[in-house]
C-alpha cells in the first residue's frame, strides 16, 4: 500500500506574484472583465511508499518544509490519496 | 609561500564558473580551484566562492536543489567554522536555501530578466569583503537575474539592520538609494548581506564581471582583493 500526496505550493499573500499577475492582465485582455485575481503556484505529486497515513503525512510535511516549498515566501498544503 | 588556494563551487548549471576562476586566478597567490558539486573534498581551500548560473535547472526555486548537494554539506560545516564564504547571484540563492543566510529571493518586480551594469554602494566597510571600499563610494557592477527580489519577513531586515548585516544597496550614480534605483524590487534596495558572524556573503551583482578594465568597471577587484588579504 502507498498514497500519492498531491501537494500545492503556493506563495504567501504578501509576496507579488508577478506570474499571476501577467496572467491576470491577460485574461482581462482576452475580455474576461470579471476575473479579480490571478495567481500561481506549484502542483507536486510524490508517491509515498508507507502503510501507515500518519507516517505518509509526516513524510509529507518534512519534505515540504526541507525542499518542496520555501517557508519564508511560500505556504503548501497538500492530500494524501491512497493507491494499491 | 605557497599559494592560497580558494575554492569555486561547479554545479551541473553553473554559467559563471570559469569568469569567476579567472577573476581569482589574476591574483598573485592565489590559486582557484573548482570543487564539482558531487565530492566531499574542500582541496584545502581557505575560502569558497558559490558562482552565478542556474544550478539545477533553477529546477523547483533557484537554488533549492544545489543546496542539498554532497560539497554544500562540507560548505555548510566549514561556513559554521567560519570559512569565508562568497556567494554571487545563484550562488546567494544557494546561501539563502542552505540557511547560511537568511530571507529569499522571489521574481524580479518588473517581471523581466535583468542583464545590465547597476550601481550599488557598499554601507558597510568592515567586513572581509568590503574592507577595500569607502563608505557610500558608488560602484558600477553588473546583475544577470530574473530572481534577484530579495525579501524578508520585517522582523529580519530590521534585524539585518540592526546587526550592520546589509553590505550594499543598489542607488543611482550619485550614490541616492530610492525606488527608481530599486532593479528588481529588493526591499530596502537590498543587493547583498552579510551573516551575523561575517563570514558569509551574498549578493546579485556579479564582481567578477567588473573585475578588470577590460570588461567596463574593475570595481568588484577589491571585492575579492579585500577577502584574500584576509586568508
Amino acid at each position: 500500500m502507498a498514497y500519492t500526496a498531491k501537494i500545492t505550493v503556493t506563495l504567501r499573500q504578501s509576496i507579488l506574484d508577478v506570474q499571476g499577475k501577467a496572467v491576470e492582465h491577460a485574461l482581462l485582455n482576452l475580455g474576461y472583465g470579471s476575473v479579480g485575481s490571478a495567481r500561481i503556484g506549484k502542483y507536486i505529486e510524490v508517491l509515498i511508499n508507507e502503510v501507515e497515513r500518519g507516517e505518509a503525512e509526516r513524510i509529507c510535511n518534512e519534505i515540504c518544509l526541507k525542499l518542496l516549498s520555501n517557508p519564508v515566501m511560500e505556504n503548501y498544503s497538500f492530500e494524501l490519496e491512497q493507491v494499491n | 609561500m605557497a599559494d592560497i588556494t580558494v575554492g569555486v563551487v561547479v554545479f551541473p548549471g553553473s554559467n559563471c564558473d570559469h569568469d569567476t576562476m579567472h577573476a581569482v586566478a589574476s591574483f598573485d597567490g592565489v590559486k582557484p580551484v573548482m570543487l564539482w558539486h558531487g565530492s566531499h573534498d574542500l582541496q584545502g581551500a581557505k575560502a569558497i566562492l558559490l558562482p552565478g548560473g542556474f544550478s539545477y535547472g533553477d529546477y523547483l526555486r533557484a537554488g533549492s536543489i544545489a543546496r542539498f548537494s554532497p560539497i554544500m554539506k562540507e560548505v555548510v560545516e566549514a561556513a559554521g567554522r567560519g570559512m569565508p564564504v562568497l556567494g554571487i547571484c545563484n550562488g546567494f540563492q544557494v546561501l539563502l536555501e542552505s540557511g547560511l543566510l537568511e530571507g529569499a529571493l522571489s521574481k524580479n518586480r518588473d517581471k523581466k530578466f535583468l542583464c545590465c551594469d547597476t550601481f550599488i554602494k557598499p554601507v558597510n566597510c568592515s567586513t572581509m569583503f568590503t574592507s577595500l571600499y569607502q563608505q557610500d563610494e558608488v560602484l558600477s557592477i553588473p546583475i544577470a537575474h530574473g530572481e534577484g527580489n530579495y525579501f524578508a519577513p520585517p522582523e529580519t531586515v530590521a534585524s539585518l539592520l540592526e546587526h550592520d548585516q546589509i553590505v550594499f544597496r543598489y542607488c543611482d550614480a550619485n550614490g541616492k538609494v530610492t525606488d527608481e534605483t530599486n532593479p528588481n524590487g529588493s526591499v530596502n534596495n537590498i543587493a547583498g548581506i552579510v551573516n551575523r558572524a561575517g563570514n558569509v556573503l551574498g549578493l546579485m551583482p556579479h564582481p567578477e564581471r567588473a573585475s578588470e578594465k577590460l570588461l567596463g568597471s574593475d570595481d568588484g577587484r577589491r571585492m575579492f582583493e579585500s577577502l584574500f588579504r584576509q586568508l
